[in-house]
């Protein structure tokens, strides 16, 4: 392949694939290259999205999109040795966006928008690891995947909270191990009908329960369970930092939170059908670093946005959003056939006036105080 | 729920495993064995083991989070890339 497209979006999580969809939408010709061998392969989620930022794509995303459950019931709770207690946090008191919610599996979800994508006219390319960009004179022109050289007037990274290939550019530092935490989960089944009578919900309602770890009382890691639809994700969030603090190793950590009688009661009989585990960011600063370069913008966890407090930690909603804007930015720059640093720099007020920039502040302020 | 190991665990998810090379390369006679300990406790897959002959990693059952890359910091882990594409793990719930 040696055509040149308008735009390169390297990684099909939900932050490639907004901007490769609203590019698309108003007529761009997209390449999305995915490492996964579907979109959604390579994603973990807690969790649940906020909808507020998809539903601009997708009004009737609450109807048509593979969603779990509804969140009907939000629990905060604090982790100490003796077990689960009330944490005394409202998360209504902190101001972050307000939306639905829902839980999602990524694999389900992420497959679907690949396919709203490709409708849309994107090509997909699945299964294909981008290992490196093509850079002149400063200028990102392109990317090399599998051995291919593929160009294009900019390149979006989508690559996740990784970011070799931003990092590979001197746009981002290496994470660091005080603000970087590692989640890691069980997917236990249990069937829809015992989650509806275990946690009192009707179909389609779910649970959001958050178990912030008392560090004072030695519990370096926070728990948090989630209901699908016929399971419950079950995991721990740990700043990996925290390491010399414990003795404890991070599946020791999961099977402690899982042994909390409040919790073992929940998941008894359970058939665990996946284990995983992911980075995310905790948003003890909310400086967003510089988003875009000649060529190149930066969206989702490539580019560090993310509002992770503990007892909140959303993610989704903040890469689709920084998506569309990218994509927004990048249909003003085919415009005006200006890609320059200059032209694509309204990408950057665009994040920082957004409800991104608002809700990483709220948990950067929360975690700092 | 009973208990079960993390090798088996990792045994439930879909692995499409590339024999040729690990993707992430470790300095396996690392000297400093509290630092060793570290990586080996923040591996969520338990893929890390140490004993005398030194440090092993066991790149199969990865999870290819990074958190042995940003723990280690260039010590323990040297090089860390993603598998080749379409190999590695592939989640289907998650």
């Amino acid at each position: 392949m040696d055509e040149k497209f308008d735009a390169i979006v390297v990684g099909g999580g939900l932050a490639g694939l907004a901007a490769a969809y609203a590019m698309a939408q108003e007529g761009l010709e997209v390449i999305l290259v995915e490492k996964g061998v579907t979109c959604g392969s390579k994603n973990v989620t807690g969790g649940k999205i906020c909808s507020h930022s998809i539903e601009k794509l997708f009004p009737d995303f609450g109807e048509t999109a593979p969603l779990e459950r509804e969140i009907t019931k939000e629990v905060i709770s604090s982790w100490r040795a003796e077990g689960i207690s009330d944490a005394g946090i409202d998360p209504q008191h902190f101001g972050l966006t307000e939306s639905r919610s829902y839980t999602v599996s990524r694999a389900k979800l992420d497959a679907w928008f690949a396919e709203q994508a490709e409708a849309a006219g994107v090509m997909m390319i699945q299964g294909i690891v981008v290992n490196d960009l093509i850079v002149r004179e400063g200028k990102v022109c392109g990317i090399i995947a599998d051995g291919d050289a593929l160009e294009a007037d900019v390149v979006i990274l989508a690559e996740g909270v990784n970011g070799l290939l931003a990092q590979s550019l001197g746009m981002i530092p290496e994470l660091m191990p005080e603000e970087t935490c590692v989640g890691t989960k069980e997917v236990i089944e249990l069937g829809e009908a015992l989650i509806n009578e275990r946690f009192g919900l009707a179909d389609g309602e779910g649970v959001e329960w958050m178990a912030i770890g008392d560090t004072a009382d030695g519990q370096y890691a926070d728990g948090f369970l989630y209901t699908n639809k016929d399971t419950v994700s079950v995991g721990v969030e740990f700043l990996i930092s925290d390491i010399d603090k414990t003795q404890k190793s991070i599946p020791e950590l999961l099977e402690d939170f899982k042994a909390l009688p409040e919790i073992a009661k929940l998941i008894d009989d359970g058939l665990l059908v996946e284990y995983a585990s992911h980075l995310v960011k905790k948003s003890k600063s909310d400086k967003i670093g510089k988003l875009y370069g000649e060529g190149v913008l930066l969206v989702g966890d490539a580019a560090g946005l993310v509002a992770n407090a503990g007892w909140v930690v959303r993610g989704m909603d903040l890469a689709v959003e920084s998506g569309r804007l990218a994509a927004e930015a990048v249909i003003r720059s085919n415009a005006s056939g200006d890609f320059s640093e200059g032209s694509l720099a309204s990408y950057q007020k665009a994040v920082e006036s957004s409800f991104i920039a608002a809700d990483m502040k709220i948990c950067a302020d929360y975690l700092n105080q | 729920m009973a208990k079960i190991s993390v090798a088996d665990k990792l045994g439930v998810n879909k692995f499409n495993v590339y024999e040729e090379k690990s993707h992430i390369v470790i300095d396996k006679q690392y000297p400093d064995a509290a630092e060793v300990d570290r990586v080996v406790r923040i591996c969520p897959a338990a893929l890390y083991t140490a004993d005398a002959n030194g440090v092993r990693f066991d790149y199969l059952g990865c999870l290819e989070c990074g958190t042995c890359r940003v723990l280690s910091g260039g010590k323990v882990v040297t090089d860390w890339q993603y598998p080749v594409g379409s190999f590695g793990v592939s989640f289907r719930k998650s």
